[in-house]
């Protein structure tokens, strides 16, 4: 059901951790729902020299946010806000249409930790993500996010 | 060890037994005559499939063959046995009872009769997945018309008081239904002692092939027909016979009533030494459903912090096949309506795994799956923010 790319994420998951001294935070969904992101960011001069994560899901939920974290290490905040759920799926070759959801995620953790450094520097928000609880897309942020489950065709 | 298959999930389905295969290889082969006809390969597969009839009836302890119906599954069983009182009895009423825990097989076929008129039931069980006779007397009302409660559950293995449920149900004069597709193999079953008017069964939990079942139905009980069409099963349920599989199930109905004891001990013992090992090697682990009440075979355990399919997809890189109750194994964002139903709150559903030992496995391949889920548990929980939380909450509280 999943691609080798997605195993592989999932597998040997790439920056899991934590960053004592980050520069923002963010963590979306709920216990309640089975997926939880946490992604840490440690931000020079606007651009992302770090990032670290940790995550409560599936496999799909683990190998979205080892691939989110890749996709933005190195790139500038701006740079950072195109990396949709989309990017993130493709990067993996895709997932089944049931866990495109964790890509949304891994969407709403970056854009989460980019707003608390935003919020923390006294920087204009996102307003992109508000009214965002960072649910697990059952509520229709699906559709909202660059695509939907139909989108993507399972393997 | 590492590479070959080790199974942990007999509940799901088992392989066919040699024995089993070899009794039915004829019928594929040589005897592939329709039991309707009058010739030679014919007459040998209707005598194949009464032998077989006879052979399930004293098995499941039914008091004549003629109570023994072959179907092609234990889902359709339930169907069977539940469309076919409530269509039966419409002019009594239109009343179901049904437990939270029971096979989406009965418990979809209750919501689908909901759609079309019935009333329907619901009875919770408590926090070790048993339902109570007594709760089932109080949900009687005039115009029910069935009453379907589990033998034994598929996630949790709860065993259910069948016996005292059946009583209550005589004693209003009401259908009782039980699926017993996890129980037959695994436990004793004696129609007659149980006291119960539809008991379903399914060939491939206990070493017999896919895509074959049974329904007992009680003389006397009058329940519609099933499938229109020829005169099959007493015109009850049409369709050729599928001659192999009624002889593979009847086979291995046949070994297991036989090995009972035997079986009973090693997955037990299994069972208790996969227990052991997690519950002394894991912290934070919980036991889900009945220790006393429970199928021999069957081991339920939630995993704070962790979510199940993680650790299902960890075991799978190592070789070990097992089963969650996590949303995403449900195909839904919910988990398991049976951990649920127990009273689990979501996030330590989520976390479940469903082991059920079966008679190839070994003490050599539970010492492996502990190993295994100790190093899994480490590496998810090093991953998980909710551990995270939990180890910052408790060291500030120190």
């Amino acid at each position: 059901m999943y691609s080798e790319k997605v195993m592989d994420h999932f597998m040997n998951p790439r920056n899991v951790g934590e960053i004592e001294d980050a520069d923002g935070v963010g963590q979306v969904g709920n216990a309640k729902c089975g997926d939880i992101m946490k992604m840490y960011l440690k931000i020079e001069d606007g651009i992302i020299k770090d990032a670290k994560f940790k995550t409560f899901g599936c496999g799909a939920a683990v190998a979205t946010s080892s691939m989110a974290t890749e996709l933005i290490k190195g790139k500038t905040i701006k740079e950072a806000e195109q990396i949709t759920n989309r990017v993130v799926m493709e990067a993996l070759d895709g997932l089944p249409p049931v866990k495109v959801h964790c890509s949304v995620l891994a969407e709403e953790a970056i854009a989460a930790a980019l707003q608390d450094y935003r919020r923390r520097n006294g920087l204009e928000e996102d307003d992109r993500y508000k009214g965002c609880s960072g649910c697990c897309g059952g509520c229709g942020s699906v559709e909202m996010h660059h695509g939907t489950e139909n989108d993507e065709e399972a393997e | 060890m590492q590479k070959q298959i080790i199974y942990f999930d007999h509940a799901a389905t088992t392989y066919v037994k040699p024995e089993v295969f070899e009794a039915m290889k004829p019928y594929f082969l040589q005897e592939y005559g329709n039991p309707s006809s009058i010739y030679s390969i014919g007459r040998s597969n209707r005598k194949a499939v009464e032998d077989a009839r006879i052979s399930v009836a004293k098995s499941l302890g039914a008091a004549e063959p003629s109570e023994i119906y072959f179907t092609g599954s234990g889902t359709e069983a339930d169907n069977w046995a539940i469309k076919g009182a409530a269509q039966a009895l419409r002019k009594k009423g239109k009343h179901i009872i049904t437990s939270s825990i029971e096979h989406p097989a009965v418990m979809a076929t209750c919501e689908f009769l909901k759609k079309e008129g019935y009333d329907l039931t619901i009875i919770p069980v408590d926090s070790e997945g048993l339902v109570h006779p007594d709760d089932v007397d109080k949900a009687i009302r005039p115009d029910t018309v069935i009453v379907s409660i589990m033998m034994a559950n598929n996630e949790i293995g709860t065993i259910q008081p069948i016996k005292e449920i059946a009583q209550v149900c005589r004693k209003h004069g009401v259908l009782f239904h039980t699926d017993a597709v996890q129980a037959a193999g695994n436990i004793p079953i004696d129609v007659k002692d149980l006291g119960v008017d539809l008991l379903s069964v399914s060939g491939h939990k206990f070493y017999g092939p896919k895509g074959t079942g049974v329904l007992y139905i009680r003389k006397g009980v009058r329940i519609e027909n099933f499938i229109h069409g020829g005169h099959q099963e007493r015109n009850r349920r049409a369709g050729t016979e599928n001659v192999p599989g009624i002889v593979g199930l009847a086979k291995a109905l046949e070994l297991a009533v036989e090995n009972m004891d035997a079986h009973t001990r090693k997955l037990t013992s299994l069972r208790d030494r996969a227990l052991k090992g997690i519950t002394e090697r894991i912290p934070y682990v919980r036991v889900n459903g009945s220790l006393e009440r429970r199928l021999p075979g069957n081991l339920n355990v939630s995993f704070r912090f962790v979510e199940g399919e993680s650790v299902l997809l960890m075991l799978d890189m190592k070789g070990i096949k097992a089963s969650s109750g996590s949303a995403c194994t449900s195909g839904s964002l919910d988990p398991s309506h049976v951990l649920l139903a127990i009273g689990l709150p979501h996030e330590i559903a989520h976390g479940s795994l469903r082991l059920s030992f079966g008679e190839i496995n070994t003490e050599e391949e539970v010492d492996y799956l502990v190993d295994s889920l100790v190093e899994i548990l480490d590496k998810l929980r090093n991953m998980s923010p909710l551990y995270e939380d939990f180890v910052k909450g408790e060291n500030k509280n120190v």
